[in-house]
């Protein structure tokens, strides 16, 4: 557990006027400001830290005790407790270091989804936040979780009961979502405390690519076999798509490596009822095996007629 | 939209301690959509992650209303280069 400089936090010299701190700390809370950067988790720290430096500098007793054990406050307590028992105790509430909000400007609320919500330096030094908060109330904390979906299962709309914290949660996820999307459940997190409202669950999705079917954006790519005789004399190939089944014309003399475009065939655009992007498909051409006499003597009479072309 | 899936601007005002003014004022800007009802007006519940962060960014960081239509936009932006930075990321990694 490190000592924090609070100062340094907020940027302010150690005999800045509470006028100063507020200002210093409406400047950072407004950059990094959680509804402002959006699933930026360095900037949700940031916050977290201007907020605690913020809860002390701008409370004239908190502030008091910061400056008057500095670096060592790691033997407050005992100085508190000595004080005590001298008869003379530090503040002024009972039982803790109390007296928040009396004439400082009050912090934010907000949680930020991490599970430490103050450092163990400010705990240690003035106990449990929310302790000293007792009359607040507190949004509780967001969750967050990884939910793994097949290609095939992003590919349509349809519900899912997930079971957070014991409690059983259907939920609803969109065809389209992309790997990585993430959705937030409102309330679906820790309870608030003290009345406050609940926090959010976040379900971040997971959607791993198949080995032979792969997407990008809303498009949708695979290679195919394509048998040498179809490839050559062209032909029809019935493929098994997300969509359903489709027949494909091939055309004759298909080279191998051909890709063809199938509009509308790919993944179902995000909330965008009855889009699609498109499928391509790369056209392998497998080369006959096993020869038996009789095609080696045909493959040879083909290459000479090759030959004198 | 069903009764149960509204609340009265008055009720959630006076949960988060704010004036019915803001809101009012968040509706005339077209940032949230209100309903009226009777005499009285709602918010949807659909709405309200919206309005919260409207509160937030008003009351904490004291944002006026022109502000929160440009923070709002420019969201609006971010999420929008967000979803494609992620499409593009997820392609680079099929390389």
């Amino acid at each position: 557990m490190a000592f924090v400089d609070y100062y340094s936090v907020l940027g302010v010299s150690k005999n800045a006027s509470a006028d100063d701190i507020k200002k210093a700390y409406r400047k950072l809370a407004r950059k990094y400001h959680p509804d402002v950067n959006p699933n930026d988790k360095e900037a949700h720290k940031k916050f977290q830290q201007i907020n605690e430096a913020n809860e002390v500098l701008s409370d004239p007793e908190k502030r008091k005790k910061y400056d008057q054990y500095g670096k060592d406050w790691k033997h407050a307590e005992q100085f508190e407790k000595a004080r005590q028992q001298q008869g003379q105790p530090y503040g002024g509430s009972s039982g803790g270091f109390g007296g928040f909000g009396s004439g400082g400007f009050e912090g934010f609320t907000y949680s930020t989804g991490d599970d430490s919500e103050f450092s163990d330096f400010f705990e240690s030094l003035f106990g449990s936040r929310r302790s000293s908060r007792r009359q607040t109330a507190f949004r509780g904390h967001d969750f967050n979780a990884e939910l793994n979906l097949t290609l095939e299962q992003a590919y349509t709309t349809h519900k899912q009961t997930l079971t957070i914290n014991g409690k059983n949660v259907r939920i609803t996820i969109p065809a389209g979502v992309e790997n990585g999307q993430k959705i937030r459940l409102k309330g679906y997190g820790s309870p608030g405390v003290n009345g406050g409202p609940a926090g959010d669950l976040y379900i971040t999705f997971i959607i791993p690519n198949e080995a032979n079917l792969k997407r990008h954006g809303n498009d949708l790519h695979r290679t195919e076999e394509l048998d040498l005789y179809t490839a050559l004399l062209g032909g029809e190939k019935t493929l098994d798509t997300l969509g359903g089944k489709i027949k494909l014309k091939i055309k004759p003399e298909t080279q191998n490596g051909t890709k063809v475009r199938l509009k509308g065939k790919g993944f179902p655009v995000y909330k965008k009822d009855g889009q699609f992007g498109d499928l391509y498909i790369t056209w392998e051409i497998k080369l006959p095996s096993q020869l038996s006499a009789r095609e080696k003597e045909l493959y040879e009479e083909l290459a000479k007629i090759s030959k004198n072309k | 939209m069903k009764k149960q899936d509204l609340i009265a601007v008055e009720d959630f005002c006076q949960y988060h301690s704010i004036e019915v003014s803001f809101i009012r004022s968040l509706n005339e800007s077209g940032l949230i959509q209100t309903t009226r009802s009777g005499h009285k007006t709602f918010l949807s519940f659909e709405e309200l992650p919206r309005v919260e962060k409207f509160v937030r960014l008003h009351y904490d960081l004291d944002i006026n209303i022109h502000g929160l239509e440009a923070i709002d936009h420019l969201l609006d932006r971010v999420e929008a280069l967000q979803q494609e930075l992620l499409q593009w990321k997820n392609r680079v990694q099929d390389i």
